[in-house]
């Protein structure tokens, strides 16, 4: 009796799954490497949510340590995560926010209801900016040095745990923010 | 002493589920009816010992036995008993415990209502089930148990149960999830005993049929009741949020639910028998899968496990064995799989394999998007995965599924005569428009795609009562007793199909015409949100058992008139100090109105607040239950349990030694 070959398809596409859930054990999914650790950021030309007509550009990320957040209404981390944003921008940190395959009206009510802690937001409709950033999906965060170089990645919740541990030891002035971020209560892990 | 007991129990267990995967196989293989025939007092010993283990953790926790590490990590002794209890499963190794209880209970029941089905048969499946038995219990006892001891030096209380598993939703969801991945073992189970013995028949499928509807109908209920929980617990208003462990779930239900159909085909007409042992396999190494993903800390997600890569690396390998062995099976029985009937393209098996290529196109879909993170790694490309995506894909594909799904219903089996099936077909798709424009019409303007998906669940509904009406009429006698009998295998698709339609609706009405509104509010201010006011009277603190909350209280009035009054409150566990936010919720039939209190803000006394209003957020999960009963009404159709034909021995030991 001749075997069919295609009974053995299965089989093969299994020893693949299997092959690859193999490598991905142990990963560290709080740490997702990126090919830009160390790169400049990727030049860029996009509408701001804000600012009437005008355009952003990599040129935004000159002069000061910047933080990047990648949100969307559309995330619900990203809900969880804002309060957070919200005492760091009170605290000095400059942050721009990448609003990512979203509706303007849509962000622009999410800012004006929850406030806003950025000092810019890029809208990024089609995925492109964060095409080249490599984004798995939001909320990600990204430091930025004053020479526009991408220093660090974080993919999931930003809080104050993350803060510390992550963020804190890059950031220049760092003991009065980590200060601040080891009183803060509201840094437990999110659902 | 009691926790012991529990512990050596699962030992027991594990010893018996070795014995339960040899001795019947061997009989079968030998034709020896002794050993054959202890396949059922084995599994039925199993699930005993499996309850003692289950009452002795349940003991340790309602008793606050701190010495147990689990109980201490997942228990405190300020928590309600209700709670307490139900944090049997609300940790990795307790709900491992569950799973394997869950699964010596479903080879028990296989044991016990198997009568009709010959004894080499239930042997086989009884075997199959040991193994997957001894993988889940090694799994709990090497890398994680229950029962581990913290002396001599253990706390004088506990950690607590992670707040957003202290609800009532949470005490049911889990063990519903369960029973549906558990369940699929018993469809998996047959697949491969009918692999073993050559034996892919009509019969082997009645038999396979009810234990995977069932198995089915309770993941379905595992689902809705997870989609209902994350809306009302987590405060965010969504329903859904294609989350790597919501995927996880919604995996093997796609292809559970192809295998359903398939099983039909492969017992009415003994076709597609190769497809439908796939699906089987499929549908429980998905389920092995998401237990995987779960428990492996491989994917970041909202509801993980805690992480661990050597028992991923466990499962992982049980998963490798399970689904390489029985492909490997399946490779060397296919040549026996060969169809004989024929069919033609227009007949109801053609528009069966066309939604089962939906089905199974959703489901790598969904793979697919789920274990990007990882296959980005692999092939180092930068792509990202979210919600947007998923949606994509799916709004066409469940569109596509609901059309081909009520002609698969009102074709023939084999073929249908072309001129006979258009005069069927004809009359529904004017009134299908009609019924989804004025659906789309009615509730204010909805766009094109939600307006073709109204077409669609008109299209659905109109057809199946269109089809019940013609069959009560050809019925002898009246009408209503033409109705009344109907199978309940005809009643429970019926109802299950229309499930889904309502299913559909509520999805397009929340989608498209939900009221989202965050507002900064103080007490006095007033917000109106989809024509109710709602007013913001007071904030104040107020003491629960474990917990301190702010609660605040919204009267709501419709045109002066008082509808209700809501209290969302902010909750702060003492003892894990995390912050929880508690949605004030008036369900209604057509919306929901909901109100949960975001976070105090700059100015004393102010507040964000989300107010929400949801309409048809209900449908969602009044269609799934709907689909499920109509899972359990075919379970308990007639022909199930028909009174079965002799299973001499004679004709037992024949087909053993064939």
């Amino acid at each position: 009796m001749k075997r069919p070959i295609w009974a053995l398809v299965p089989l093969l596409l299994l020893l693949g799954l299997v092959v690859m859930l193999y490598n991905g054990l142990g990963r560290d999914t709080e740490t997702l490497p990126s090919q830009l650790v160390g790169q400049p950021m990727p030049p860029f030309q996009l509408p701001s949510l804000l600012g009437a007509d005008s355009e952003l550009d990599e040129s935004l990320f000159r002069g000061r340590w910047m933080l990047l957040n990648v949100w969307a209404t559309w995330c619900p981390t990203c809900y969880v995560e804002h309060p957070y944003f919200m005492q760091l921008a009170r605290e000095g940190v400059a942050i721009v926010g990448l609003n990512y395959k979203d509706q303007d009206d849509k962000a622009r009510q999410y800012l004006a209801e929850l406030g806003n802690p950025y000092t810019h937001v890029v809208v990024d409709k089609r995925g492109t900016l964060a095409m080249d950033l490599g984004v798995y999906g939001a909320p990600e965060t990204y430091l930025v040095n004053p020479e526009g170089k991408i220093m660090l990645r974080h993919a999931g919740e930003v809080n104050a745990r993350v803060w510390a541990q992550k963020f804190a030891p890059l950031w220049p002035g760092r003991e009065a923010l980590e200060q601040d971020a080891g009183r803060d209560a509201h840094g437990g892990k999110a659902p | 002493m009691t926790a012991e007991l529990g512990h050596f129990a699962v030992w027991m267990a594990l010893v018996l589920a070795l014995l339960q995967s040899v001795l019947p196989l061997i009989g079968a293989w030998r034709g020896n009816i002794a050993l054959m025939s202890t396949a059922r007092p084995l599994a039925i010993m199993q699930l005993l010992l499996l309850t003692i283990a289950l009452i002795a953790l349940g003991y340790a926790f309602y008793f606050n036995d701190f010495t147990l590490a689990y109980v201490a990590n997942h228990s405190n002794s300020a928590l309600p008993w209700g709670y307490r209890l139900s944090a049997i499963w609300g940790g990795h190794e307790g709900s491992l415990l569950l799973w394997v209880w869950m699964l010596a209970g479903w080879g028990a029941a296989v044991a016990w209502l198997s009568k009709s089905v010959p004894a080499t048969m239930v042997a086989r499946v009884l075997a199959v089930m040991g193994m997957i038995g001894i993988g889940f219990l090694s799994f709990m006892l090497f890398t994680s148990n229950p029962f581990d001891r913290l002396l001599p030096w253990f706390p004088l209380d506990g950690a607590d149960l992670n707040p957003l598993l202290q609800d009532p939703g949470l005490i049911v969801h889990p063990p519903m999830l369960y029973m549906g991945y558990v369940g699929f073992s018993v469809a998996f189970a047959f697949a491969v005993a009918g692999l073993l013995a050559g034996r892919l028949d009509p019969v082997w499928a009645r038999w396979a049929r009810p234990w995977t509807t069932i198995a089915w109908a309770f993941l379905t209920v595992g689902i809705a009741l997870g989609s209902w929980w994350a809306y009302y617990e987590l405060g965010w208003g969504g329903w859904w949020f294609w989350d790597p462990v919501e995927n996880a779930s919604l995996m093997p239900w796609l292809s559970g639910t192809a295998l359903i159909h398939s099983l039909a085909v492969a017992e009415k007409r003994n076709l597609f028998r190769a497809w439908t042992v796939l699906l089987a396999i499929l549908t429980f190494s998905l389920s092995l899968l998401g237990t995987f993903l779960v428990r492996s800390g491989i994917l970041t997600s909202v509801h993980a496990f805690a992480n661990d890569p050597e028992r991923g690396t466990f499962i992982l390998i049980f998963l490798a064995l399970v689904a390489g062995g029985s492909l490997s099976l399946f490779a060397l029985r296919a040549p026996k799989l060969k169809n004989n009937a024929g069919f033609r393209l227009l007949s109801r098996e053609s528009f069966l394999l066309g939604n089962n290529l939906l089905l199974l196109t959703a489901t790598f879909v969904v793979l697919l998007g789920t274990l990007f993170p990882l296959i980005g790694d692999a092939l180092d490309v930068r792509i990202s995965i979210s919600a947007p995506y998923f949606n994509k894909f799916f709004v066409p594909l469940t569109l596509v599924l609901m059309a081909l799904l009520s002609l698969g219903m009102i074709s023939n089996w084999k073929s249908h005569r072309g001129d006979a099936f258009r005069r069927r077909v004809l009359p529904l798709i004017p009134a299908s428009l009609v019924g989804g424009l004025l659906a789309a019409w009615l509730p204010g303007g909805t766009p094109w795609l939600g307006t073709l998906g109204f077409i669609m669940v008109a299209w659905v509904v109109l057809a199946h009562l269109d089809d019940m009406i013609r069959k009560a009429r050809a019925s002898r006698g009246s009408f209503f007793a033409g109705l009344w009998r109907l199978s309940n295998g005809y009643k429970g698709m019926v109802l299950a199909h229309c499930g889904l339609a309502l299913l559909v609706a509520g999805i397009i009405l929340v989608t498209h015409h939900e009221i989202e509104r965050d507002v900064r509010m103080v007490p006095g201010d007033t917000v109106q949100v989809g024509g109710y006011d709602f007013a913001f009277v007071d904030v104040g603190p107020r003491a629960g058992p474990n917990y301190d909350a702010m609660r605040g209280e919204f009267r709501v009035t419709r045109n002066g008139r008082a509808v209700t009054t809501m209290y969302p409150e902010k909750r702060t566990y003492r003892v894990g100090g995390q912050v929880m936010t508690q949605v004030a919720l008036r369900p209604g039939l057509i919306h929901d109105l909901y109100v949960a209190l975001g976070e105090p803000l700059d100015m004393p006394g102010a507040w964000a607040v989300r107010v929400y209003f949801k309409p048809g957020v209900r449908w969602i999960w009044a269609g799934a239950l709907l689909m499920s009963l109509g899972g359990v009404l075919a379970v308990i159709d007639k022909r199930y349990r028909r009174r079965p034909a002799r299973d001499t021995t004679a004709q037992a030991v024949a087909e053993g030694s064939a």
